[in-house]
């Protein structure tokens, strides 16, 4: 613990980092991953295309994907942007089809009914289809913000600073410490993560039936 | 405001005729119920009035005017429309599916949930309700807020799609009661679609039997249906023969009672 109180500020700097990486890349997948559902799950056509395009994706090795990226766009390796790219290909791949799946448990009666009353599409997607889609696409939130947050750490093997650092420089240094504070502080950073993702669940659905207690307290009112 | 239903046809890619050649016109204010089967076309004639569904022959006009030209978003939004059960936005409190339609057309959001209040007073909801969740309340009390969330930007036309069918009977009459006394509040122009003759003949100044494929198989009030049925169809239907519509009078210690086919009492003849 020594090396944690002589090296803090660093780890702090490294965490922020790391933040940094992850959050514009679950925010970037979040977005693409909604954008290719709602088409996919319009078009029911494009719906195999899409999920097999995303299978493809998630295959592509980490590292050649992160030499590959830099080539591609004409950005340095090191750059974040390469990491926040090859994070949101990932991401986007991995969230794509519960996305389609988020959209198709929107039950289909209250969709007619909400047309019926004169929904345009917009008002369709913003105000009926989004906000219910919400639950089942927060699990897949979740799902692609733990992932994120560890493969971030891969970044550190081509120099892009995150708490990964702390792995590859205390594996090339052999300071245990080191290394198990990486990977602590990663895990530590997913669950935090994943726990303010519940938080923001409970916050935008509160509609939904969460605890026995809740139910029971307004089981007699459901009766006549 | 009326709503006329000229020669309009209904038939899908596969070949399915839905509604064939059907006209009838739903005078202004007037109640008129659409009955019959499953497959006799009643809901898809109802969703060619908002548009819903575009008839591949003949035109529906509301006020003389092709619905056809209109937009069909706003059109939607001038016609209040009750779903079936579960057409709540469950994601929604019940004062702000009220308000809804009022505001989807740009009332302050504030504004509409006030008037919104005042509809769940209407419909005979406690107010108390208003912030709970659909799931939260009972089929019933649901089907209040669908008509309450119908009527919220004061619509001339009112589409009923099977209202009260989910509800058990005890229920259903509630509504149905609620119904009329709405109706005579507010004479708006209702279309409803059943399948449950009494409650057309409940609700509706006018009957439509329809058969299978959107044929006419009589139209008239609910009394010009049980008096004259047109063929056995309607008979059938309608249910003449029922042992509750064979009503027979008796006289029970100098008062004239009547019963039904089985000899129950169902009242007293004045």
């Amino acid at each position: 613990m020594t090396w944690l109180q002589n090296n803090g500020s660093w780890v702090v700097e490294l965490t922020v980092r790391h933040l940094l990486l992850a959050l514009p890349s679950v925010a970037a997948s979040v977005l693409l991953a909604v954008a290719l559902g709602r088409l996919a799950h319009r078009r029911p056509r494009l719906r195999q295309p899409v999920l097999a395009l995303a299978s493809v994706v998630y295959a592509i090795p980490a590292l050649p994907l992160l030499i590959a990226v830099p080539l591609v766009l004409g950005v340095p390796l090191r750059s974040p942007v390469t990491l926040v790219v090859a994070l949101t290909l990932y991401g986007t791949a991995l969230l794509v089809g519960t996305a389609v799946d988020a959209f198709t448990s929107v039950d289909e009666q209250v969709r007619d009914a909400a047309t019926a009353m004169g929904h345009g599409r917009s008002a369709m997607f913003w105000r009926v289809e989004l906000p219910l889609s919400v639950p089942v696409l927060l699990s897949g939130v979740r799902v692609v913000t733990v992932s994120t947050v560890g493969l971030v750490t891969i970044g550190a093997l081509v120099g892009i600073s995150s708490l990964g650092t702390l792995l590859t420089d205390g594996f090339q240094r052999g300071i245990t410490s080191e290394v198990a504070i990486g990977v602590g502080l990663t895990m530590l950073l997913a669950l935090v993560l994943d726990g303010l993702l519940v938080l923001l669940g409970r916050v935008l659905t509160p509609w939904q039936p969460r605890r026995a207690r809740a139910r029971r307290r307004l089981a007699p009112e459901v009766t006549g | 405001m009326g709503i006329e239903f000229r020669n309009v046809g209904k038939t899908y890619p596969d070949g399915t005729v839905a509604v064939a050649g059907f006209s009838h016109t739903v005078p202004s204010h007037a109640t008129v119920a659409l009955v019959g089967s499953s497959g006799s076309g009643k809901t898809t004639l109802l969703r060619m009035v908002n548009r819903m569904i575009d008839p591949t022959s003949g035109t529906v006009l509301i006020d003389d005017q092709d619905v056809r030209e209109l937009d069909r978003v706003a059109l939607r939004r001038r016609i209040g429309y009750v779903p079936q059960a579960g057409g709540l936005l469950p994601h929604r409190t019940v004062v702000d599916n009220v308000a809804t339609v009022p505001v989807l057309d740009g009332t302050p959001r504030r504004a509409a949930r006030t008037a919104a209040l005042d509809l769940l007073a209407l419909v005979g909801l406690d107010p108390a309700l208003a912030r709970r969740y659909p799931a939260q309340l009972s089929g019933g009390q649901q089907q209040r807020v669908a008509v309450a969330r119908a009527l919220a930007a004061d619509p001339n036309i009112l589409l009923m799609d099977e209202p009260f069918g989910a509800v058990d009977p005890i229920v259903r009459r509630e509504l149905q009661d609620e119904m009329l006394r709405l109706q005579a509040e507010l004479g708006k122009t209702v279309v409803i679609v059943t399948h449950d003759v009494d409650e057309a003949f409940r609700l509706a100044d006018d009957v439509v039997v329809l058969r299978t494929g959107g044929v006419v198989a009589q139209t008239g009030t609910p009394k010009s249906i049980v008096a004259a049925p047109a063929d056995d169809f309607v008979r059938e239907f309608v249910g003449v023969d029922r042992p509750d519509r064979t009503l027979t009078t008796a006289e029970v210690e100098g008062r004239r009672v009547v019963v039904d086919a089985n000899g129950r009492p169902l009242g007293i003849l004045r």
